[in-house]
């Protein structure tokens, strides 16, 4: 009930300094646990999609949804004016991103059904022309999230808007040169209203990224662009929230923030866990029985 | 047969009524921002740079990431400027461009100088023939490509208004300025220069001053060609272009770019499928350029008066 007020509301109208108790984190997770079932339903129900990424997201997510942003999904406003923002710059982990954009009201949770099929606002990659809320620009083509991030932080900051910029990003992602741009360019310009995260699950589509790219000291690379530099457990959720929290302190400080966080690709269905097999596949239907077996069903399906 | 005289105003390049055209619509409008890839001086933005510090963002030799950043502007009201050779405006950034800005909606406006083959001794490298077909490809691109300084500049401050990505497209070689700053200049509406009845040249960019020059070599000879500048290659005027053709019934292209993909290829699709007509095109024929003076490779690459006024006689060849 708690939960379904929070959704009615919006969390980001919530009072600015909330202090999360266990309950809250309770919440977190049971919702989680609901936008996993989303994930394993709609990439069943497409028959394609990308599971692995999104569930390892899933916990990330939802914390920086519904406890840390502050926005207002209805009405939607592209600009985005006094909000917090969000870009998803992996965009093949849309099931996590779909799933979390409607449980927090930008548009019906029964739409989710639509995913991947013809028609549909949920298109395969995010996309802003069939104008699904809370999309603001289209991604897929890897690399080029981190650079809008930095646009819409400059615009911010142009417009005297205080509000904050968030990016994720996918680790094998990183091996795109545009993304060392964008780097060089945020701590060059201190664009210090962004906090960019990095899914860091080791995992790509060919292999681990040791086997297919290694991305060496990943800290110390980020740190060396000239980035303020965190690193969190990506599904602990009271380390999620704490390290948000020092990751907002920290902004506005001259230098942009990264937040290495590290994840399981696959997190909580057993058989998808911590192998990239799952990173572009669907479950089929007896795989989908047993990955819901282990999701409770806590908010209700769509 | 009246000939239209367009005396020479001056001589400038065209990426200065870029960079004029810019300052002026900074003035005019606070949500304009410039970014540049470090050709700032080549690009002729240090005006608006001057003026503007806080709306001017140097990306370092980063197109991408610049491009990115100007879709992302776009989200909080502003309208981007982005400013860097049009090989490495177009081509190098194409998917940056497609995802982020076309496929997105975003209105930015990117502004390509040294454009075309007249970009001379730097060689074929930077010599980009392939822009004009690569932007007009894209789904909600307006692709602009202004003729003289003047024109370039009343161009530059004319997309700021409009809530679509535009490709604005202009050069490096000073070149002669025949058009006023109180022309009528509308984005998307082709802008008739000299009447005539024996033969439509349709040109673009630099070759539109070449098809005047042509025009002229072509009434001495008691041939009077029509002579239309193409400003917008996307939307393309087609009731202008088609009204003209009714009349003389045989075309002339003529542009500083591929065959393949250019003004000339637009408006073949547009007779073939509305009013078969014969045409000729003054276009680089499938081939990379090389290093020489403009005038030089205007002439080798078959892209000058000269070449106009034969490719119209022969097509007019064709008609009879």
């Amino acid at each position: 009930m708690v939960l379904n007020a929070i959704f009615a509301a919006g969390y980001g109208l919530l009072p600015k300094h909330i202090i999360i108790d266990m309950k809250s984190i309770t919440e977190l997770q049971q919702l989680a646990t609901q936008v996993r079932r989303d994930i394993v339903r709609m990439t069943n129900s497409a028959e394609s999609g990308h599971p692995g990424g999104s569930l390892g997201c899933t916990d990330f997510l939802t914390a920086l949804f519904f406890n840390v942003m502050h926005h207002q999904p209805t009405p939607f406003n592209m600009n985005g004016e006094g909000e917090d923002l969000f870009f998803l710059s992996n965009g093949h982990i849309s099931p996590v991103f779909y799933s979390v954009l409607a449980r927090s009201g930008y548009f019906p949770i029964h739409e989710l059904a639509t995913f991947r099929k013809l028609g549909s606002r949920l298109q395969g990659h995010p996309a802003t022309k069939e104008g699904l809320p809370g999309v603001r620009i289209a991604s897929g083509s890897l690399g080029q999230g981190l650079s809008v991030g930095i646009g819409a932080a400059l615009a911010k900051r142009l417009n005297g808007d205080n509000r904050l910029i968030y990016t994720l990003h996918g680790d094998g992602e990183l091996q795109e040169g545009q993304i060392w741009e964008a780097a060089m360019f945020a701590a060059h310009h201190k664009v210090d209203n962004l906090i960019a995260t990095v899914d860091w699950n080791g995992q790509q589509i060919d292999g681990t990224n040791d086997q297919v790219m290694s991305l060496g000291d990943l800290p110390a690379k980020w740190r060396a662009f000239g980035w303020d530099v965190l690193q969190m457990d990506g599904h602990n959720t009271q380390e999620i929230l704490d390290t948000l929290d020092e990751a907002k302190k920290r902004t506005v400080h001259g230098k942009p923030i990264a937040i290495l966080m590290k994840t399981v690709m696959g997190k909580g269905v057993d058989f998808m866990e911590g192998t990239h097999k799952w990173h572009g596949v669907a479950p089929n239907n007896e795989q989908l029985a047993v990955a819901l077996a282990q999701l409770p069903e806590t908010l209700g399906d769509y | 047969m009246d000939i239209q005289q367009y005396p020479i105003l001056g001589n400038n390049d065209t990426r200065s009524g870029f960079g004029d055209g810019l300052f002026e619509i900074g003035q005019q409008n606070t949500d304009v921002v410039a970014l540049c890839a470090d050709l700032t001086d080549s690009l002729k933005m240090g005006k608006f740079k001057q003026a503007f510090p806080a709306r001017f963002y140097n990306t370092g030799v980063a197109e991408a990431n610049m491009i990115g950043i100007a879709a992302g502007l776009t989200i909080g009201g502003k309208i981007p400027y982005t400013g860097t050779f049009a090989n490495f405006s177009t081509g190098r950034v194409y998917d940056q461009i497609r995802q982020s800005v076309a496929y997105s909606g975003k209105p930015v406006k990117i502004c390509a100088s040294h454009a075309g083959i007249s970009l001379g001794e730097d060689g074929a490298t930077h010599q980009i023939l392939e822009d004009i077909g690569l932007m007009k490809m894209l789904p909600g691109m307006m692709v602009v490509v202004p003729c003289d300084y003047m024109q370039t500049k009343l161009a530059t401050i004319a997309i700021a208004s409009v809530n679509q990505p535009v490709y604005l497209r202009f050069g490096r070689p000073k070149v002669p300025i025949f058009t006023r700053e109180d022309q009528v200049f509308e984005l998307g509406k082709a802008q008739l220069l000299q009447s005539g009845t024996d033969v439509s040249i349709f040109a673009c960019g630099h070759l539109v001053w070449q098809a005047l020059e042509a025009a002229k070599e072509l009434a001495t000879q008691g041939i009077y060609a029509e002579v239309v500048n193409i400003h917008t290659i996307k939307p393309l005027d087609n009731e202008a272009i088609l009204q003209s053709v009714a009349k003389t019934r045989c075309v002339v292209t003529a542009e500083e770019h591929q065959q393949n993909g250019g003004l000339g290829d637009s408006i073949a699709q547009l007779l073939g499928t509305k009013m078969p007509t014969h045409i000729e095109m003054v276009a680089v024929k499938d081939k990379f350029g090389e290093s020489g003076k403009p005038e030089e490779l205007l002439t080798k690459y078959g892209l000058d008066a000269a070449h106009i006024v034969v490719a119209a006689k022969r097509v007019i060849g064709r008609k009879l």
